[in-house]
């Protein structure tokens, strides 16, 4: 496709939908050289790459080492200074309304580290004072309430693990294979284990009257973002939460207090809660109407698709982690859904024609990540390796190709679709689309 | 895998009645935690402005020429003098009629279904470093100005609560609000499912130049 000169354009809260850039290829090779760079081969502090293996006895075998308390809060071993969210430069006008990916060629499990959960903010990280902080429930209620941090922790507490996704995690694949990296075409979807209220709890809390069919919930930053979502959601598996992982939230991810609404769309799950109003009738905010709708090939749009529908992706091998060499292999990947838990999940290292089913690991639990492996012996051939998702409604995971024939390529949000690792028998591997 | 079936049985019922218990009993206030919000509390959050029938926008009013000073002053640094966006900053004007096309430009003009929603982002998010603290006049009066440069409304429009609900948007009858997924109904083939002779790859992500590197220091690249 041509360079666009509307690119510089390319709208901050679109994330890359029909405004995203699709330049003419250039022979600048972003492979192996850029992505080769695997933990063990950081610049560990030695001259002599001996020095630390055997027979000799490394230095750090035959000094002391720091005391506890030297890093009152931890943090990483030096050498993963690498794993770290990053941002797409070009996508958006200013960092305070933007994306930030999560660096899942790196991690391991199906929880997602505090420091590296994605980030996406439309007004930047407000930095909240908890003493002030209130949570404000009112409108069709029968006793409006005001709740500070204090009042909230001594609800009863519920912890479940959930994913949040960004609807437009993928977007940038809409329309083209565009980005050369599973952190840049997936890393808008991590997963916690959330600590907090039910909703359900505070709005018996302060009843809930017999017209009140929606609740707008809001946000304290400076967007005030603000979403409508049926009561009935709410009222299911709705989790006002403080903690993350067994922390405080971080002050990225809503802290004091956050809404999460499980296996819906990122945008719904209000960071900084400040306030939920329940109604007859939904908002049509900004957020659902100018933004997080669909727009189909005929013109018209989808509104109200909070849903994430089932997707998987293998993040060993990827972009950023070719394989170094034939022999045997582990696919790893990670699977979720909105609709419930993952059933199965299979394996193609050939493009689609032939699948096997991969192994899941345990836990398996509902509108969480979900981890699968699969041994594979590579031959050196080329190969083309793709993961496919079948969750516990019997939905299957779709190609870009089946989800384009029904809804273009200008919709956005919502791709989860089937992604595609070119293997190639160097061992790198690169994001392409099939068709 | 937990416990075996035997044992699962009687903790299900327990769990069932105990559900079922609490959501019974529950009155509003029984924890008693917090405090009744009290209405002057309220009418200082209360800003929700329903898009379909303006429900909450306020007492005031404002005109077009009004909004284009205020405009000027508060949003044509990012949003273009004439909302036409600085930068990559969005547009507030344009994409009339290009819903269907190629590259589609939604804007407040093209794909927006209601003029409330308006007033209610402009007052809770705008201007962009300083959102909220606008007057609720003001906020008509950018409404009017910006409903007026999209040729939605004449040019000696006064927007007020009234007449906010009535301005037609263009795209206003051009939303589903009911998902229609799942809309895909892929099979799970697991053997010779497609011709390998047809496999072929479509695109590629190699060479675009437009991914940011994923080792080392944050990336500032731009495409080339
Ligand atoms: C510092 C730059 C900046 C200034 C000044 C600014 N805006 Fe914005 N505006 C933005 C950004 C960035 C967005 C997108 C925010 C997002 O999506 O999270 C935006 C979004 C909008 C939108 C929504 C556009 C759409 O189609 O969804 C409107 C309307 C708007 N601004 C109006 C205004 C008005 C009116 C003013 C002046 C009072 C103003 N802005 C001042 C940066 C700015």
């Amino acid at each position: 496709m041509r360079p666009d000169p509307l690119r510089s354009k390319a709208v901050l809260s679109d994330l890359a939908g029909p405004n995203a850039p699709v330049v003419r290829r250039s022979f600048l090779r972003l492979g192996a050289a850029l992505t080769g760079s695997l933990a063990l081969g950081g610049k560990a502090a030695m001259a002599d790459p001996a020095q630390g293996s055997p027979p000799a006895d490394a230095p750090w075998s035959q000094s002391i080492g720091a005391g506890v308390v030297d890093r009152p809060y931890g943090r990483p071993a030096d050498t993963e200074a690498s794993v770290i969210r990053r941002n797409v430069p070009w996508l958006t006008a200013s960092a305070e309304s933007s994306v930030s990916f999560s660096p899942l060629q790196d991690l391991h499990g199906i929880i997602t580290p505090n420091g590296l959960f994605f980030e996406r903010h439309h007004a930047g990280r407000p930095d909240i004072d908890p003493a002030q902080h209130k949570l404000m429930i009112h409108g069709l209620v029968e006793r409006p309430l005001l709740l500070t941090m204090k009042d909230i922790l001594r609800f009863p507490s519920i912890s479940r693990i959930h994913f949040i996704e960004c609807p437009a995690n993928g977007g940038m694949n809409w329309r083209a294979a565009q980005m050369n990296s599973l952190q840049f075409s997936h890393g808008m979807v991590s997963c916690a284990e959330w600590t907090g209220v039910k909703l359900s709890t505070l709005l018996e809390e302060t009843g809930i009257k017999k017209e009140a069919k929606w609740a707008m919930v809001e946000g304290a930053d400076g967007a005030h973002m603000n979403r409508s979502l049926p009561l009935d959601k709410c009222l299911d598996d709705c989790l006002v939460v403080y903690a993350q992982n067994g922390e405080a939230l971080r002050p990225e991810q809503g802290y004091p207090l956050r809404l999460v609404v499980p296996g819906w769309e990122g945008n719904v799950n209000i960071k900084w809660l400040r306030r939920i109003k329940l109604g007859d009738k939904p908002w049509h905010s900004r957020e659902e109407t100018s933004k997080y709708t669909d727009l189909m090939p005929d013109g018209t749009s989808r509104g109200f698709t909070w849903l994430i529908d089932a997707k998987s992706v293998v993040t060993f091998p990827c972009p950023e982690k070719p394989l170094d060499g034939p022999g045997l292999y582990e696919i790893r990947g990670l699977a979720w859904t909105g609709n419930g838990k993952v059933r199965r999940v299979d394996v193609s290292m050939d493009g689609g024609v032939n699948w096997q089913t991969a192994r899941l690991h345990e836990p398996v639990l509902s509108k969480a990540l979900t981890k699968f492996t699969l041994p594979w012996r590579w031959d050196g051939r080329p190969a083309l390796v793709a993961s496919r998702v079948i969750d516990e409604t019997g939905y299957v995971q779709p190609t870009i190709a089946e989800l384009r024939k029904q809804r273009g390529s200008n919709s956005v949000y919502h791709n989860n679709s089937i992604q595609t690792w070119q293997v190639k028998s160097d061992g790198s591997v690169f994001n392409v689309q099939l068709g | 895998m937990y416990s075996s079936g035997k044992i699962c049985l009687p903790i299900a019922v327990v769990l069932l009645a105990a559900v079922g218990g609490l959501a019974g009993a529950t009155e509003p206030g029984s924890f008693g935690y917090g405090s009744v919000a009290t209405p002057a509390q309220i009418a200082g959050w209360d800003i929700d402005v329903r898009g379909e029938d303006g429900t909450g926008l306020p007492p005031g009013k404002s005109t077009v020429d009004r909004g284009a000073d205020v405009y000027a002053e508060q949003c044509a640094a990012c949003h273009g003098t004439f909302g036409e966006g600085e930068g990559r900053f969005p547009k507030l004007v344009g994409g009339v009629g290009s819903l269907r096309d190629e590259r589609p430009e939604p804007t407040v003009g093209s794909y927006w279904p209601f003029a409330p929603t308006l007033w209610d982002y402009i007052n809770r998010a705008m201007p962009m470093s300083a959102p909220h603290t606008l007057s609720a006049d003001d906020v008509y009066a950018l409404t009017a100005y910006i409903l007026s440069l999209n040729d939605l409304v004449p040019h000696d429009f006064v927007a007020d609560r009234n007449s906010l609900p009535k301005v037609k948007m263009r795209n206003r009858d051009n939303f589903i609000w009911t998902d229609p997924r799942p809309d895909t109904m892929a099979k799970p083939c697991m053997n010779a499912c497609v011709d390998a002779a047809d496999v072929r790859i479509s695109s590629t992500a190699e060479g675009r130049d437009l991914t940011p590197r994923t080792t080392g220091p944050l990336d500032t690249m731009q495409p080339k």
